[in-house]
């Protein structure tokens, strides 16, 4: 919304400079994005043109003899439209314009045109910098002050306005100068309307039926007979065109005009169109057809509401008029509407047909009914000012839906419980007063407040206090501590579990990264977890397909996020994610479990001088997942897992307490392809942490006393069939009763081991937590391991040593 | 070499010798042990001389030996005499063997001296993600002012989204949101279903949950339908704030978000409140903090403002606390929302929100 400052100012005098002003707007709500200068023409004046010759030299220009007031200039002009006795815009030497072939400001010089010196310009629009127009001179209207400086005569300053979508007011010149003056302690003058009523009485030309109150509670017409159709008058034309509104004739152009000014749209319809002179303001009919004046035929219903006549709908109701009833060049008699309606329906109907037009900008945010009348008076005036024509007698105002003003109660009690801070009612008074609020005082420390008819947010007390605080200053309002208590503490231990999880896997040494919730199904496709998108959770108006359905796991995420590093980044990557996932539910919101994911691929360091290690493999992840769980103290079991995103066999899903928590693994070579990552194999890992976080016992990290007696070590080494699990292994040792720790320390296929073996050596750490263990107790504990081995796993021992510990 | 005086066998001439005579010879062996001792350069050669001179056989060890035949009065004075040269050597050795050490050593670091220039052995360093290190810094503003983190659904319920917060259906003010929805249709062939706009959903499920004092911040991801540049995001962080009770007011808004900026920007950052809109609040606020960077001279961060907006806030709206039950005439209370994104950006000079979910390591690697 622009407004500028010379129409403000005929609302509202302004003692204070444009910034200063946008700044104060800005504080109370409204704020001001800029604010435009129009002028600054230094050395240009408002001239007369004396005279006008032929120059000498050259059929197509002339010689003008132009008068500032003291003294004449000869300039040389090629405009076909300068004639003696014009007020014109003269800009002498030195003035800076805009150039017309390069579009940049130039100075102005003196200069010889085809012989002749010319001590001047006379401006055209576009050199002046205020339009287009350079197909002849600007004509100024004849009572332009002779001599003025130009920036004085025509000047201004636009107020670029973003007004907040509850206040319909502030898309009005009265609004803003109500706050202009509740801001700067001055008075609003609203425009005197008067003119003659010189026709018929308009109840014998027209009548109006409103079927549908609650959708038009009021309308109100007025009816201007022979009139002049043509362009406005030039302050209109500049007026709507500052405000970024396109003139189009005169009586349209009034319409808008007090659109702007008071906020209410109305329409003009050529009242000879109007069949047998009635309106009917009624829901569409199914099927009802209806051009607009965009040239589109729009098919309606009974959820549209329609101005009609006698037969056809002429208008959509406070969207957009009809083209059958438009005001064209030969229209004598204009039937100006001015109405309310119901909000809703009014935004539904335009966003049903992408009509967002000022109308429906205005009309959505719920117009008082108060304004129509006031509008409609306002508007009759300026067109039978600028287009002439005969007033009829008296208005049309159909008002079925008049309801009482409500008023509200203001105490000082609710101010200083909202705001913290008590005043003497005198300021609130004061304040509301200046806005256009009516006050009255109901004891010594309440207000009984109406809202003036151009406000339509104003619904309960505390919009009255909002007024108060935000004209008052909120920096008036004092700055304190909560002093309230605070709330008992609730323990908040999935959020805090998640969060050590995050540390644990920063710790271990990977890179933290957040991708989008959002996938496309063809990712999920490549990474083989969805085949169709029956089991997701669907956006319905997607940014892109690149984000169509949210992830029901990370594994597409990390990979994509791993395939984008690859151009410039061949090194070491070991990185993880932690976020939610969407599992669709039947008619319910998705559960979103918080999940944990990472990979490895590369060096497992970075490349060097030292060399760069291997290179990531499964063990990196299992490593990874084991100290976590570890360290959170769930005991987690690992199966081989066939899950297709995963390398055949080298795969494996993570248990705790004996249920599914996650999974690991090599991912599949084909998967990896189709994600374009080459050069080596990435592990990956992905945890469910909701389920996790079940196992871990509830009370954790009892201290375990530390051992006070040395243990002793003995390394065995065993040969097994290689089908054997090593966890099975690794559980018959550890069960042993005085087996206190084993560790896996070497293990071997190949040259030397029988086929379809596996040589494995393990070191067994004995001890008891009363008593040093003696050399014999500790050999007879180590033969009952191997003999459970060979019983139980088949496993042969292939040797067996002491192991100074 | 000094070494060959040693092979002349020294007290031959043996066991009878008087006190005066033993005496003497202890002060030559001093003498003599100490002399040798000087030009003795290698581990090998102290061992020799600490057996010649300090074994078990060794010159002064025989000296001792022989007091045995010495009066007793005699026996105490050279016997303290002669502990007392063994004492001295035995120091002199100690401090000879340190000497030949450290050189050898520092020998050693001739030939295996390493190039201290090279870059060291990598080692992979974990790191947060940046946001969740504002995030973090955020929550922990706000804990230490009494409030709670709580956490909610980010796939929502229009109700939630939008009803409950005073934002009806067909209200103008929806435009404010462009909304993400979920493809979902209930019975009516309604959409109820969506990805949640902002935290404030969590408000009206935080106070269906419990009655007041209530003091809590949420974190968590917003989605919008909005193209994204270098300033939008359709994915993005909110941390949503709230506090209800009897006798909270409007200032005690000002003075929490004092607070916070200036745990975040620092001591002594300025603040600004000015009015705006939010259905759910009233009166509303917008706070900016002055700028850092041009210190409200006015510059390009600020947009020639010289102040930065950073959070919406405000009063909680009487509609929603009677939406969830609770009597707006007792209870009062604030509520904002933040970007932690915008705070990033401006803490750390990033000129795009994109690069926040681009993942490229080579920005999160600076974190
Ligand atoms: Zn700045």
């Amino acid at each position: 919304m622009k407004i500028p400052l010379s129409w403000l100012k005929e609302f509202v005098d302004i003692n204070i400079p444009a910034e200063e002003l946008a700044h104060r707007l800005t504080m109370a709500g409204l704020e001001v994005g800029e604010v435009i200068t129009i002028g600054g023409w230094e050395n240009c004046y408002v001239g007369y043109v004396e005279k006008v010759e032929r120059h000498p030299n050259a059929d197509r220009l002339n010689l003008c003899t132009v008068s500032t007031g003291n003294g004449t200039q000869r300039v040389v002009c090629g405009a076909p439209n300068v004639a003696e006795g014009q007020k014109i815009a003269f800009a002498r030497v030195g003035a800076t314009l805009i150039d017309v072939h390069t579009g940049k400001s130039a100075t102005l010089k003196a200069a010889k045109i085809r012989g002749v010196v010319s001590e001047g310009m006379v401006c055209s629009e576009k050199e002046l910098g205020l339009g287009e127009d350079h197909d002849g001179i600007l004509v100024l209207p004849e009572d332009a002050p002779l001599g003025m400086p130009l920036t004085d005569y025509m000047g201004d300053q636009v107020l670029d306005l973003e007004p907040t979508p509850n206040r319909s007011d502030w898309l009005s010149v009265l609004g803003v100068a109500y706050e202009v003056a509740a801001l700067t302690g001055t008075k609003v003058h609203e425009p005197e309307v008067f003119y003659p009523e010189e026709g018929n009485p308009i109840s014998s030309q027209a009548r109006v039926f409103i079927r549908n109150p609650d959708l038009c509670p009021r309308y109100t017409a007025s009816i201007i007979k022979g009139i002049a159709i043509g362009p406005s008058p030039r302050w209109l034309q500049e007026r709507l065109q500052r405000s970024d509104v396109r003139p189009i004739n005169n009586v349209v152009d009034v319409t808008n005009y007090v659109m702007l000014e008071y906020g209410q749209p109305l329409h003009a319809f050529d009242y000879e169109t109007l069949l047998r002179s009635n309106i009917m303001v009624r829901r569409a009919y199914t099927g009802e057809v209806m051009e607009t004046l965009d040239g589109v035929t729009r098919v309606l219903n009974s959820s549209h509401l329609v101005i009609a006549d006698d037969r056809d709908a002429r208008a959509l109701g406070g969207v957009v008029g009809g083209i059958d009833s438009e005001i064209t060049d030969k229209t004598t008699d204009v039937l100006l509407e001015s109405a309310s309606f119901d909000p809703t329906n009014n935004r539904q109907t335009a966003q049903a047909f992408h009509l967002r037009t000022e109308a429906t900008i205005r009309f959505e945010k719920g117009l008082r009914p108060g304004l129509p009348a006031v509008a409609l008076r306002r508007a009759t005036q300026l067109i039978q000012q600028v287009a002439g024509g005969t007033v009829a007698k008296g208005i049309i105002d159909a008002y079925p839906g008049k309801k009482g003003d409500t008023s509200l109660l203001l105490t000082s009690e609710r101010i200083k419980k909202v705001l913290g801070v008590e005043f003497p009612m005198d300021r609130p008074r004061e304040v509301l007063t200046s806005l256009g609020f009516d006050c009255r005082e109901e004891g010594p420390s309440a207000l009984r407040v109406t809202a003036p008819y151009w406000r339509s947010d104003i619904a309960i007390e505390d919009d009255l206090v909002e007024e108060v605080a935000r004209i008052i200053g909120y920096e008036a309002i004092p700055t304190t501590m909560l002093s309230t208590p605070i709330p008992a503490n609730e323990p908040q231990t999935l959020r805090n579990f998640r969060e050590e999880v995050r540390d644990l896997l920063v710790m271990e040494g990977l890179q933290e990264v957040i991708s989008y919730s959002a996938v496309s199904l063809d990712m999920l496709k490549r990474a083989r977890t969805a085949d169709d998108d029956s089991s997701l959770l669907k956006v319905a108006n997607p940014m892109s397909g690149d984000y169509q359905y949210m992830r029901p796991t990370l594994r597409a995420s990390l990979l994509r996020t791993l395939a984008s590093n690859l151009s410039h980044q061949a090194d070491s990557v070991s990185l993880f994610e932690i976020g939610r996932v969407y599992l669709k539910r039947e008619k319910d919101l998705p559960s979103e479990p918080e999940t944990a994911a990472g990979l490895f691929y590369g060096p497992r360091s970075s490349e060097g001088w030292l060399g760069s290690g291997d290179r990531y493999d499964f063990y990196d992840a299992k490593g990874v997942v084991e100290a976590l769980l570890r360290q959170v103290g769930v005991a987690g079991g690992f199966q081989p897992s066939d899950d297709p995103f995963f390398h055949p066999g080298k795969a494996a899903s993570i248990l705790a307490n004996g249920s599914l928590v996650g999974i690991l693994g090599e991912v599949h070579p084909l998967v990896q392809e189709s994600f374009e990552i080459d050069g080596g194999s990435v592990v990956f890992f992905e945890l469910n942490l909701e389920k996790v976080f079940e196992a871990v016992p509830q009370e954790r990290r009892a201290l375990k006393p530390l051992a006070r007696y040395p243990s002793s070590i003995r390394d065995i080494s065993i040969l097994v069939d290689s089908s054997i699990p090593a966890a099975r292994i690794q559980s018959v040792i550890e069960n042993q009763p005085l087996v206190e720790r084993v560790l896996l320390f070497d293990a071997y296929e190949g040259k030397g081991v029988p086929s379809g073996k596996s040589s494995l050596a393990y070191r067994l750490y004995f001890q008891a937590a009363d008593r040093t263990l003696s050399s014999e107790e500790v050999n007879k504990s180590l033969a009952k391991v191997i003999g459970l081995l060979e019983r139980e796993v088949g496993a042969s021992l292939r040797g067996g040593e002491e192991v100074q510990g | 070499m000094k070494s060959e005086g040693f092979r002349q066998p020294f007290i031959a001439q043996g066991l009878y010798m008087t006190s005066p005579d033993l005496a003497q010879t202890i002060q030559e062996v001093r003498d003599k042990a100490l002399e040798e001792l000087q030009g003795l350069a290698s581990e090998e050669e102290l061992e020799s001389w600490r057996i010649l001179y300090l074994g078990r056989r060794g010159r002064l060890t025989s000296v001792l030996r022989s007091l045995g035949s010495l009066s007793q009065e005699e026996r105490r004075v050279v016997g303290a005499q002669a502990n007392q040269v063994k004492a001295l050597l035995e120091e002199s050795l100690a401090q000879a063997e340190g000497q030949v050490k450290e050189s050898r050593i520092a020998g050693l670091a001739q030939e295996e001296q390493i190039d201290v220039t090279r870059p060291g052995r990598s080692v992979a360093l974990g790191r947060f993600h940046p946001l969740t290190q504002i995030l973090r810094e955020i929550c922990d503003a706000f804990v230490a002012m009494g409030f709670q983190i709580v956490e909610g659904p980010e796939v929502e319920w229009d109700h939630y989204n939008f009803e409950l917060l005073n934002i009806p259906r067909d209200h103008p003010a929806r435009d404010m949101w462009n909304t993400l929805w979920i493809d979902y249709r209930d019975e009516k062939g309604e959409q109820p279903m969506l990805l949640r706009t902002h935290t404030s959903p969590m408000q009206a499920r935080t106070m269906e949950r419990m009655k007041p004092p209530v003091r809590v911040i949420v974190p968590g991801k917003c989605y919008r339908y909005e193209a994204t540049d270098a300033t939008h995001e359709w994915h993005f962080y909110q941390v949503e704030g709230l506090a209800v009770d009897d006798g909270i007011t409007f200032a005690d808004l000002k003075g929490t978000l004092y607070e916070f900026a200036r745990r975040i920007f620092g001591a002594d950052r300025r603040v600004r409140f000015r009015c705006d809109y939010f259905p759910f609040v009233e009166p509303g606020v917008d706070m900016s903090i002055d700028c850092f960077a041009c210190k409200g001279q006015g510059c390009r961060i600020c947009q020639e403002t010289g102040w930065i907006e950073i959070l919406g806030a405000g009063m909680v709206h009487p509609k929603v606390l009677e939406g969830v039950g609770y009597d707006p005439s007792v209870y009062t209370g604030f509520a904002f929302g933040l970007g932690p994104e915008r705070i990033a950006m401006l803490k750390y000079g990033i000129e795009d929100i994109r690069l926040f979910y681009s993942n490229d390591l080579r920005f999160l690697r600076q974190f």
